[in-house]
């Protein structure tokens, strides 16, 4: 770094590790949770590259069997709880948040602190259970086994979960407190960014949902240290009940990762495709309508487990149902395309991608949501290769498409286009080659978390585990090239991307109180009419 | 409409008070949802075992449990005046309703210890030790199970509660500064303590009344 000496920004107004440590600047806790989901993130992605390897032949030769389990259990519980549930909203939220709205910061800046550091607590009991030799129920910790039979690590791993569940828990509570108080003058609801208002409904599913999770962490350790059994048929408990407060919590943790993610890709289709975003209030009404209705779906994840039909009869209509406001904002999408004067950085491919991606793990999801599709699929790879179209595809090309996007806002600096560009491709290409054959071998019907399979698998099985090959050299590229841009980058300026957002409004990187001046008002979404009357309040 | 320069100068900078009300809001509906998920796990306990539920609840003292509700009644009470007392600046008052309040906080744990004590005292406690006579002895321990789990967590929100009053009726009694300076304290701290209470109105007839007469 090489301030001059009249600039000062958030990065360089101090630079000891205590000003990082003890920092209340939601732009610098920002950097802090990226560094420790990324460290989570090579722990999951060596685990998944692991059991690829595993996968290339159909006999077990790597590892026994009980190791596997366990390789697929961290690989769960480290990419779902420590990746991709505080990924966007921690990082890209957390730095963008404030500045979205003209605001100094968060409205609880020392809780966005404490957030993190709870987050760390909890991650260190994961590294725990890591060190410790893993756990092998899965990471869903379905009952009794992972109450009565399993003899793996289950309490620590359960554990640093319950705690990481505080950190959700308190970054709803800021960012919705945020989001209602903290709003700069004129910026009304119906101007805020569709990222603000994604983060406002991950967050309505971060305090709603998250303390459900712990509930049922608690009984789990109760049951198993206690013998007070809640989900234990021999001790009059229900093993089912487990299955529903757990997918209570669970299935909207699905929503809390691909919320945000929609959130960016409505920030950048219209940024490179020059035109305003088609629909604003549908996609800001589609996005809270998945918040809600996605709390009350949960039960397709039950439909062999013997619930009753009518349950699932519901369950499935109502699957159907949450499956209209995602193509909503799909069509909005698509349609601020239409004569748009398009171009394709690397932001706007991740973007694009996002959207071909999402729509195939949507559809798919249709098919599960169907009953008797889903009595032939379930748990076989179809479901793998389905959530992985949404959580990879959809909220990892997100996440990459918007820290490409807001990278210059981030650290004053311009990334390497071309090279971006060119990984972007390298990801997508490769996302498709790991999880494209994964569709067709569950509809063949091999069932997903097993070491071996039978021989006629094993070609669209080496095909997945080439494609992860790929996709782990794409993850790469950036994480070299944008460190490289970090400290060599071209200067950016303030605004590289002509864009009217407020967040772009001020210096790159901003100074420390974010805006130099008093913000008054938002500059998006003003109607032409608003505009042409000079509305400045 | 009102110029901008007129916004800035009413509103410099939002005071952070009225951020932690909201704040404090929030955060009881997340332990709504908390307790509210354990409450569900009861209810499903209790469809499935129905007289099993009826006798255990039977072998709770619901003699206790009323002058326990009816201490948490007063309490709450007391603790709405106080919030009216900081409101109207009379910090002394204020710090006496504070005390009051947590000290039948701590009336309500005596009750409830003395209750645990005499359930741990029949085996009535979920451990290895829990005997009970008559049939369906498993679905008995459940209940006791969810008795302990539920009362529990309530007692333990309570000794928070017990402690973040206390904390405030000493610093309202020693400085008469405070509620200008913190004006929102009390509110949120009232709100808590509501919330907690209300948690109990539902706990008592879910665990105390069930059986019937």
């Amino acid at each position: 770094m090489n301030p001059s000496p009249m600039q000062t920004d958030y990065l360089n107004i101090e630079t000891s590790l205590k000003s990082w440590l003890l920092t209340r600047d939601h732009k610098r806790i920002a950097w802090l949770y990226l560094g420790a989901v990324l460290f989570f993130f090579v722990i999951g992605a060596i685990a998944a590259a692991m059991f690829r390897i595993e996968l290339l032949t159909p006999k077990g030769d790597f590892f026994s069997p009980d190791f596997y389990n366990r390789l697929f259990t961290i690989h769960g519980i480290v990419m779902v709880w420590f990746f991709l549930v505080p990924v966007i909203p921690a990082t890209l939220g957390n730095f963008l948040l404030p500045l979205m709205i003209g605001s100094k910061d968060l409205a609880f800046p020392t809780l966005n602190l404490v957030s993190w550091y709870v987050f760390v607590v909890g991650g260190l009991f994961t590294i725990w259970t890591v060190a410790a030799g893993g756990v092998d129920t899965g990471w869903t910790f379905y009952t009794p086994f992972s109450s009565v039979y399993s003899n793996s690590n289950t309490l620590t791993a359960a554990t640093g979960i319950f705690i990481t569940g505080f950190s959700s828990i308190m970054t709803g509570i800021n960012f919705i407190a945020t989001i209602h108080r903290m709003r700069a003058p004129g910026m009304s609801w119906l101007r805020l960014p569709v990222f603000v208002w994604t983060l406002y409904s991950t967050s309505l599913i971060f305090i709603l949902a998250t303390p459900v999770l712990s509930t049922v962490l608690i009984l789990l350790f109760l049951e198993t240290q206690f013998g007070m059994g809640f989900f234990n048929p021999v001790l009059g408990g229900d093993p089912l009940l487990f299955q529903h407060l757990f997918w209570f919590y669970s299935h909207p943790a699905v929503y809390i990762m691909v919320l945000p993610a929609m959130g960016i890709v409505s920030e950048i289709v219209p940024q490179f495709a020059r035109n305003k975003i088609f629909g604003y209030r549908f996609i800001v009404g589609a996005t809270l309508a998945i918040a809600v209705i996605g709390f009350l779906v949960w039960g397709h994840h039950m439909f062999v487990s013997g619930q009753s039909l009518y349950s699932n009869m519901i369950f499935s209509f109502l699957s159907f149902v949450v499956g209209v406001p995602s193509a909503i904002k799909v069509f909005n999408w698509t349609a601020t395309l239409y004569r748009g004067s398009i171009s394709f950085e690397a932001p706007m491919i991740y973007a694009l991608g996002f959207i071909f991606l999402f729509t195939i793990g949507g559809m798919s999801g249709l098919f599960l949501a169907t009953l008797s599709i889903d009595v032939h699929v379930h748990d076989t790879y179809f479901v793998v290769a389905h959530f992985h179209y949404i959580m990879v595809g959809g909220s990892i090309l997100a996440l990459l498409g918007g820290v490409h996007y807001w990278f210059p806002k981030v650290t004053g600096r311009l990334y390497p286009e071309r090279l971006a560009q060119g990984s972007a491709w390298l990801i997508i290409a490769g996302f498709n080659f790991t999880f494209f054959p994964q569709f067709i071998l569950g509809y063949m019907g091999m069932p997903r978390r097993y070491q071996s399979y039978p021989d006629r698998f094993q070609t669209l099985n080496v095909l997945s585990s080439a494609g992860a090959f790929i996709l782990a050299v794409g993850y790469l590229l950036p994480f070299l090239y944008l460190t490289w841009s970090l400290f060599k980058g071209a200067k950016s300026g303030p605004n590289p991307w002509n864009s009217d957002g407020l967040e772009w409004q001020t210096s790159s990187p901003p100074i420390k109180e974010n805006f130099a001046h008093a913000v008054t008002y938002g500059f998006r979404y003003l109607t032409e009419e608003a505009k042409s009357n000079g509305v400045e309040t | 409409m009102k110029t901008s320069a007129e916004r800035e100068g009413q509103e410099p900078d939002i005071p952070n008070d009225s951020n932690i009300n909201l704040g404090i809001w929030i955060f009881l509906l997340t332990e709504a949802m908390l307790f509210g998920a354990l409450i569900l796990c009861y209810s499903v306990m209790r469809i499935l075992h129905p007289a099993a539920f009826n006798t255990a609840s039977h072998l709770l003292d619901w003699k206790a449990g009323t002058l326990n509700t009816a201490i948490l009644l007063f309490s709450s009470f007391c603790m709405a005046v106080a919030v009216r007392a900081s409101g109207k600046g009379k910090s002394k008052g204020t710090s006496v309703l504070l005390l009051v309040s947590a000290s039948l906080g701590i009336l309500f744990l005596a009750v409830k210890g003395m209750e645990y004590h005499s359930e741990w005292l029949k085996y009535l406690f979920p451990n290895d030790e829990f005997t009970f006579a008559g049939p369906d002895s498993a679905f008995v321990k459940l209940f006791f199970n969810a008795y302990f789990i539920l009362t529990g967590l309530h007692a333990i929100h309570l000794t928070f509660g017990i402690l973040w009053l206390s904390g405030l009726g000493i610093a309202s009694w020693v400085s008469p500064q405070f509620h200008r300076r913190y004006p929102n304290a009390i509110d949120c701290a009232g709100l808590y303590w509501h919330f907690v209470d209300i948690v109990w109105v539902f706990l008592f007839p879910l665990l105390y009344l069930v059986g019937g007469s």
